[in-house]
């Protein structure tokens, strides 16, 4: 349908975020990363001959979340992709929690419908675990902690191209 | 995230970024990304819609064969249904402008405490 309008469709949420804190009386707004420039490695061989792994940045249920319903910290962490896990800690991020839920975890993790590729031999196979990265607002750590642990990783695994899920 | 993939795609490893905040996302500068346009918390498909999410991944395994250069997004079909999530979430206005300046009171307060105290406190949102 062919419509006009005075404004973008889809949601800014840096400017968003930055009017929200602003009303909340935070005088420095959050920078967020921008680049000039994005690095590219094309595929090396064939999909259907590629180990495909996935990460997120929502965290694991375990015993600290169960009892407490928080994190204390925002750890990395590499976990079996299979049986993929029924259930995810999302509470503390980012998200639209008035709209919608995060109850199915294939909505943000996909790892069983990745696995049904690999399963059709579009991919030769799933990461034998996913990995991570909770959402942290330091970006330094991110990329000097974060992002080498997280490749070393996939090089152990074997991983040949990674889907990256932001909720 | 889009700092990991950048970090990965330098490093030999293709990536494919799937995520709802369009602007944040592409503001970094990633490889390739899949932009569904969805209220943030299901960048991958609708909670128990198993097609949207089946289409959505082999979007982003079929942008990893076929993307020739970096900044390559795409836009999936799929629609919410509504739209009143876009002007709801983190709405700022004359309704709740004062509220809002309390709770961000509060919240430094707290955070002022915990950190006397030396508790641990939580992210920014």
């Amino acid at each position: 349908m062919n419509q006009r309008r005075p404004y973008r469709s889809y949601v800014s949420y840096i400017d968003r975020s930055r009017e929200y804190y602003a009303a909340q009386g935070y005088s420095q707004p959050y920078t967020w990363a921008y680049h000039e420039d994005a690095p590219f490695t094309p595929l090396k061989k064939a999909l259907f001959d590629c180990r495909v792994g996935m990460v997120t940045t929502a965290g694991k249920m375990d015993t600290e979340v169960e009892k407490e319903g928080r994190r204390k910290t925002r750890e990395l962490y590499a976990m079996a992709a299979n049986p993929a896990p029924r259930r995810m800690f999302t509470a503390d991020l980012f998200w639209d929690k008035v709209a919608t839920h995060t109850d199915d975890v294939e909505s943000f993790l996909p790892l069983n419908r990745l696995a049904e590729y690999a399963a059709g031999s579009r991919i030769k196979s799933v990461s034998p675990r996913f990995y991570g990265v909770p959402t942290d607002y330091s970006q330094g750590r991110t990329s000097l902690r974060d992002a080498p642990k997280i490749l070393e990783w996939c090089r152990e695994d074997g991983v040949e191209a990674m889907l990256l899920s932001a909720l | 995230m889009s700092l990991v993939a950048r970090h990965l795609e330098e490093n030999g490893v293709p990536t494919v970024v799937l995520g709802s905040a369009r602007d944040v996302v592409e503001e970094c500068g990633v490889a390739r990304f899949v932009f569904t346009d969805f209220p943030l918390g299901n960048p991958c498909g609708k909670p128990w819609d198993t097609e949207t999410q089946r289409s959505i991944v082999g979007t982003a395994l079929e942008l990893l064969e076929r993307a020739w250069m970096p900044r390559t997004t795409v836009q999936t079909p799929f629609r919410w249904g509504s739209d009143e999530w876009r002007d709801a979430f983190m709405r700022v206005d004359d309704s709740n402008r004062e509220a809002l300046a309390r709770e961000g009171e509060e919240r430094r307060r707290l955070q002022a405490e915990a950190k006397k105290g030396n508790q641990p406190r939580n992210g920014k949102s």
